[in-house]
């Protein structure tokens, strides 16, 4: 981090750090890092299917320009966590959810915000590769502006920035009219990042963006977002600890819909403070 | 440890290479012992026998090296057993240092094995007997990870330190001029820092045993800051 | 012992699979003689007469049956105008909100519709309109085939929208499309290729159909152009012409036989070939 960098930061972290007693308690990582500004502040989060409660109040913030690693075992509630960060979790019937999640200081849960609005500032990418089918490579880019009636004037400059920043423009330039079924698993997951990308998103959430490849075109992924991480807010979800562990610089343990845990990476990975985020990382589970 | 892994040859793994690792503490606090007693008793085939357990010790350094690398490289160990692996790693390495130390007396034994014990001598069976408590307290703690234990053999280190320190003044005061007294000195003077370099070592087996224990690090405390920062 | 066992497996797997072979074949035979007996019957009515003119008056020889052409066209144009849009539209209500009471309703009934006999959707259209309205006519027949059309289109397309992948409609929501234009945009739009073939499907089932147009659009020997008069269509004329004494009829009635048949061929082959290069294009 240069000098000017830090410095700004420190200066969002003053602005940010405004106590306030009606503050939920500080986690680990939070008391740690006073410096990083929060882009996302994640209050007494409850999420719902029908009766079931799959979160059971988290609180956790989310640090501009940072990668953020949600873990835990299956049905821990991670997906639902993200999907309540882009208001996609209510796209699910019977599903509902109470409490704030700030971006930038406003609740995205506000009556006044649409939640349409809020998924073009809070990009999603999914687990398995999710190309339209019915358009071609240059059509998927620049889907999320075509389908929302934007205007597609610079198209073939976003078109090529967009897959630029996912290395996958020197691939694919030549046959941007084929369809994006045609490319492989991995090709096609950095083509739906870039068809995200083309819309400006603030933050990125990705939902096991890595489950379905293979180590290669993991390990591509993995090295996108280590690129990204320099503009965007970036939330992943991962089954693969070793992921979240090369990945991320803050790591979240769930676990049955609570936030055990939550700390920069390095301590999780070494000395995690829980004994459950203990057990769970070194394979201990049940 | 509360559980054991879900994965029972990893957890298999983990046992087999803490054995090996006690076995190999084990041998060393072995050696030490002989070598002391060797020293006392001016014990050349006692001595000799000592040196002889090297080579098992130095084999077992290799075998530690390679199962730590086997787990690293197969298993990506975090958290606990992550400390572990590295723990057993560096404490492997001091273990080895100290077999080779215990042997050195015990080479120095054999020099001196014309040469009766004289009464000034004693401090230095003291600081061994106190270098020796150390080693075999850092290795307890390693096998019942025991955090306090550990940090008590931390705390021993410098009395060691202060007896060898007055070493050196002692036999100035009993060396003559004559090649034998010179001879021996010197010797006398080689086993006095050979204890004092295995309770040095068993200092940086207590410190490794904290952090996998704890998770903290409380080696050179100057130069930690006090708050870990971001990147 | 094992030898044996192994001939007598061998035989009863053969025996098995010559019995599957003979039952295939003979599954097809009705189809090709059918197909054989109209062409080599039909065949010879075909002339450029038949398709360029008017029957001719009961007794004369000659003529044609570009009114029933013309007449079949119309109709199924009108059951199209009137079912695809009420269809699709509805199709997309039952994928979309699968499980509302309303749903369950609607595709209950659909599957009901789809079970009526055509004739009984006949009489229905024939006491709703034509007795309403006081005489045959081709909107009647047209009301009646969209009946006809209307649930095989509204399930066809409920099935296809439900064969979508789900990931597409969240890849959408998650660019931040609103949800009416991810349905439209992108659910409807990957079914379409498959929503065609479903309609292709049920215009080819109702362009047969005689028995609902014989209480609705009834015949006409002329041209009948105006919505609120009877017009011909081709399975009316056969009938017609089929239970005539004339033998020119016969041979007549036999040609629109093989256009009808043609037809119907036609449409299921082109669905056919949008299926499977929709398949390919996977």
């Amino acid at each position: 981090m240069t000098a000017i960098a830090s410095s700004i930061n420190a200066f969002r972290g003053v602005a940010s750090s405004v106590p306030d007693a009606t503050r939920p308690v500080e986690t680990a990582a939070q008391s740690r890092l006073e410096v990083a500004s929060k882009k996302i502040e994640v209050e007494k989060l409850h999420a719902f299917f029908g009766t079931a409660e799959v979160l059971k109040g988290i609180d956790l913030p989310i640090y501009s320009t940072k990668v953020t690693a949600i873990i835990g075992p299956s049905g821990c509630g991670k997906s639902t966590f993200v999907r309540c960060i882009n208001r996609m979790h209510e796209v699910t019937r019977n599903a509902r959810t109470t409490g704030r999640v700030l971006l930038d200081g406003r609740d995205i849960y506000a009556r006044n915000v649409d939640a349409v609005t809020v998924r073009r500032r809070v990009g999603m990418v999914f687990q398995k590769p999710n190309p339209f089918p019915t358009m071609n490579i240059r059509d998927n880019v620049l889907a999320g502006l075509r389908l929302n009636g934007l205007s597609t004037r610079d198209g073939e400059t976003i078109v090529e920035q967009s897959l630029s920043r996912v290395a996958l423009w020197d691939e694919v330039k030549d046959n941007l009219g084929r369809s994006g079924a045609s490319l492989s698993g991995g090709q096609q997951q950095r083509l739906c990042i870039a068809r995200c990308l083309a819309l400006e998103p603030e933050v990125i959430l990705m939902d096991e963006p890595c489950s379905a490849l293979d180590p290669i075109a993991t390990a591509r992924v993995e090295a996108l977002i280590n690129e990204l991480r320099e503009r965007y807010t970036i939330v992943i979800v991962t089954h693969n600890m070793q992921q979240a562990a090369r990945v991320a610089d803050f790591t979240a343990f769930f676990y049955m819909g609570e936030l055990v845990e939550h700390d920069q990476t390095k301590v999780i990975f070494t000395r995690p403070g829980n004994q459950r985020t203990e057990d769970y990382i070194t394979g201990r589970f049940g | 440890m509360a559980s054991l892994h879900t994965d029972q040859k990893y957890e298999k793994e983990l046992q087999r290479l803490r054995d090996r690792v006690v076995i190999m503490g084990g041998s060393v606090e072995d050696m030490l012992d002989g070598a002391l007693r060797a020293f006392a008793a001016r014990d050349a085939d006692l001595a000799r026998a000592v040196i002889e357990r090297d080579r098992g010790v130095d084999q077992l350094e290799i075998e530690i090296d390679e199962r730590c690398l086997q787990v690293l490289a197969r298993r990506q160990p975090v958290a606990s057993d992550l400390r572990f692996i590295t723990t057993a790693l560096k404490i492997v390495t001091d273990l080895e240092r100290t077999g080779d130390l215990a042997a050195n007396i015990c080479k120095r034994v054999i020099e001196l094995k014309q040469l009766a014990p004289a009464e000034f001598e004693l401090p230095i069976g003291r600081m061994g007997a106190v270098a020796q408590g150390m080693l075999r307290n850092a290795i307890g703690a390693f096998i019942k990870r025991d955090a306090p234990r550990a940090a008590r053999v931390m705390a021993r280190d410098e009395s060691v330190d202060d007896a060898y320190a007055e070493l050196f003044p002692t036999l100035l005061q009993h060396t003559s001029g004559d090649q034998e007294s010179l001879t021996r000195s010197q010797a006398l003077q080689s086993v006095g820092r050979y204890i004092e370099r295995i309770a040095d070592h068993a200092t940086n087996i207590g410190e490794m045993v904290v952090f996998m224990v704890d998770g903290e690090d409380v080696r050179h405390a100057s130069l930690r800051p006090d708050n870990a920062t971001a990147h | 012992m094992e030898d044996a066992s192994y001939m007598r497996r061998k035989l009863v797997d053969h025996a098995v699979r010559g019995a599957c072979f003979i039952a295939a074949l003979l599954a097809v035979v009705p189809l090709f003689s059918v197909l054989y007996y109209v062409a080599s019957k039909g065949a010879g009515g075909l002339n450029l007469a038949f398709f360029t003119e008017l029957p001719k008056p009961v007794g004369e020889e000659g003529g044609g049956m570009a009114n029933a052409l013309v007449g079949t066209l119309e109709l199924v144009g009108l059951a199209c105008l009137f079912a695809m849009p009420l269809g699709v539209l509805a199709g997309i209500y039952l994928a979309e909100f699968r499980e509302s009471k309303l749903a369950t309703v609607v595709r209950f009934s659909a599957d009901v519709m789809s079970g009526v006999p055509s004739i009984t959707i006949g009489i229905f259209v024939y006491t709703l309109v034509v007795l309403s309205t006081g005489h045959f006519s081709a909107l009647a027949g047209g009301i009646a085939l969209a009946l006809i059309m209307l649930p095989t289109v509204t399930r066809t397309t409920e099935e296809l929208l439900k064969l979508v992948p789900e990931e597409l409609r969240e890849a959408g929501l998650g660019l931040g499309v609103a949800k009416w234009r991810v349905t439209m945009r992108v659910m409807v739009r990957t079914a379409l290729p498959g929503i065609a073939t479903g309609v292709m499907l049920a215009i080819a089932r109702v362009a047969g159909e005689t028995a609902p147009l014989l209480f609705t659009a009834f015949n006409n020997r002329f041209w009948g152009g105006a919505l609120d008069e009877p017009i011909a269509s081709l399975p009316v004329q056969i009938y017609t012409y089929a239970v005539s004494p004339y033998e020119d009829w016969h041979r007549q009635a036999w040609a629109a036989a093989l256009v009808l048949v043609t037809m119907v061929l036609v449409l299921n082959v082109t669905a056919r070939v949008l299926v499977r290069h929709r398949v390919r294009a996977r």
